[in-house]
């Protein structure tokens, strides 16, 4: 149970796929216009990391190691296809808003980047709870960056407004306020040297070869990032060291010192 | 005419990284400098012009006679990353020169969003025309969305180069500052929007 635990805080807090490993950003930009495109896009990704995930741990001992990243193209190309329709018969408005987004969720690199670092690997449950975790921490990142656009260029959160017509920054739900967003969202980040993928000194750059990624260009910034943190950290109680041991030895000399005079006074005096 | 009008608007007002947001992992993951962003540019042409020309037809004699419309996503997917790799074991084979200077980009473009975008997005509005006219549509419009590709990562590109040596606010070192360019360039394609 513990594991699934883990793997749920995993996905939403400490991995999150958009503010931390920077993944998927083609939806990301495209379908945050407002919050709840960004919730819907969100909650259908994460139906399709969830059942993909599961499958893929399913078939994980079948799958052949040569063939496995066209193994599980197919299979999260299959889900895509099920919930796009779903998603049609259903939802229509959302399907429509989101248009040809959908089909693209099969090359969202966050999909196949769980598969094959995590689902290929392990059991079926943490699997589960891996893909749901990821999936949710998806929706939080789409649906907080959809409010900010749609609070600054419609003046409305889901659709409810509360800033008359007069006040609003178009700009920010059209293409180039998407850009601008994320710009000032990973500068936030790189100020408050929150942990993320873009705020890493000699880092390695993300190749554009999603699939084959699997996060790891992230994940190594990442752990380059956690290690100069280790590394400051040290450094930093070594200095205190020093400087503690540095004072304490200042004092012992003061104190012989003043030792010293006091006898020397003392001689002074008894001569 | 309407061809014109198609070259316009799939290079220049709907562009595919500026406005449709199709790409962006190469776009901001390749484009540090001019020489690299232009052969993945190039590349990029190649793979979406070759997409184009064959997943038209097979959507168009396949898979709609058949009603078998639900299998695109599934179908295109596999032919483009069966394209990619025959495509470099052709290159490498009869074109050394040409598979050297672009070989190391082609995988990479395998999930590529912006190939697979514009396959569906071709047969979503040309599909319905007579086979002749949309699949000339079809692929004019593949070969130019795929110029628009090009155009915005050497901008991107040569953009890069010249503030690599500029003074940027600290907090805005990296990506930051490359979404903050890409919004000015973004601004910049909002102005072709009249044009057709």
């Amino acid at each position: 149970m513990n594991v699934c635990v883990e793997r749920l805080k995993n996905g939403i807090i400490t991995e999150n796929p958009t503010f931390v490993m920077m993944l998927g950003m083609c939806p990301t930009l495209a379908v945050t216009s407002s919050a709840i495109n960004g919730l819907g896009m969100g909650l259908t990704t994460t139906v399709v990391l969830t059942l993909s995930n599961v499958f893929i741990s399913l078939l994980r001992k079948v799958i052949p190691d040569k063939v496995r990243i066209p193994a599980y193209i197919v299979v999260v190309a299959s889900f895509v296809t099920m919930v796009q329709l779903l998603l049609k018969a259903y939802l229509p408005f959302l399907d429509s808003a989101l248009g040809v987004y959908i089909p693209l969720i099969v090359v969202n690199c966050i999909i196949l980047g769980r598969a094959e670092a995590y689902a290929g690997k392990n059991p079926v449950v943490p699997s589960l709870f891996d893909g749901l975790g990821m999936g949710l921490g998806f929706t939080f990142g789409l649906t907080c960056i959809g409010i900010c656009r749609e609070i600054l260029g419609a003046g409305a959160i889901f659709n409810v407004q509360f800033i008359p017509e007069d006040f609003h920054i178009t700009f920010f739900v059209l293409a180039p306020g998407a850009f601008l967003v994320l710009a000032c969202l990973t500068a936030v980040q790189n100020k408050l040297k929150m942990p993320s993928a873009t705020n890493v000194e000699g880092a390695s750059t993300c190749s554009g070869v999603c699939a084959g990624c699997a996060g790891s260009a992230c994940a190594a910034n990442k752990g380059l990032k956690e290690a100069e943190r280790v590394a400051k950290k040290a450094e930093e109680a070594k200095k205190r060291a020093e400087a503690a041991a540095k004072a304490k030895a200042a004092k012992e000399a003061k104190a012989a010192e003043a030792a010293k005079n006091a006898a020397a006074g003392a001689d002074k005096k008894e001569g | 005419m309407e061809i014109f009008v198609i070259v316009i608007s799939s290079m220049l007002v709907s562009n595919v990284v500026l406005s449709q947001f199709l790409g962006i992992c190469p776009f901001l993951g390749v484009s540090k400098k001019v020489d690299t962003s232009l052969g993945m540019g190039v590349a990029v042409t190649f793979v979406i012009t070759i997409a184009c020309l064959i997943t038209f037809p097979i959507y168009y004699f396949i898979l709609e006679p058949n009603g078998l419309e639900y299998l695109d996503t599934i179908s295109f997917i596999l032919i483009i990353a069966a394209l990619v790799q025959f495509i470099e074991m052709v290159l490498k084979k009869f074109i050394p020169a040409l598979h050297a200077s672009l070989g190391v980009y082609l995988p990479l473009i395998t999930t590529n969003c912006a190939v697979l975008g514009v396959a569906i997005n071709n047969k979503n509005d040309y599909a319905g025309l007579a086979f002749g006219t949309g699949y000339l549509y079809s692929i004019v419009r593949g070969f130019f969305t795929a110029v628009g590709f090009l155009i915005a990562i050497v901008i991107l590109a040569s953009i890069r180069e010249k503030i690599e040596h500029n003074d940027i606010p600290e907090s805005f070192k990296g990506t930051p500052i490359v979404l903050v360019t890409s919004s000015l360039m973004a601004i910049a394609f909002c102005g072709f929007a009249g044009l057709v």
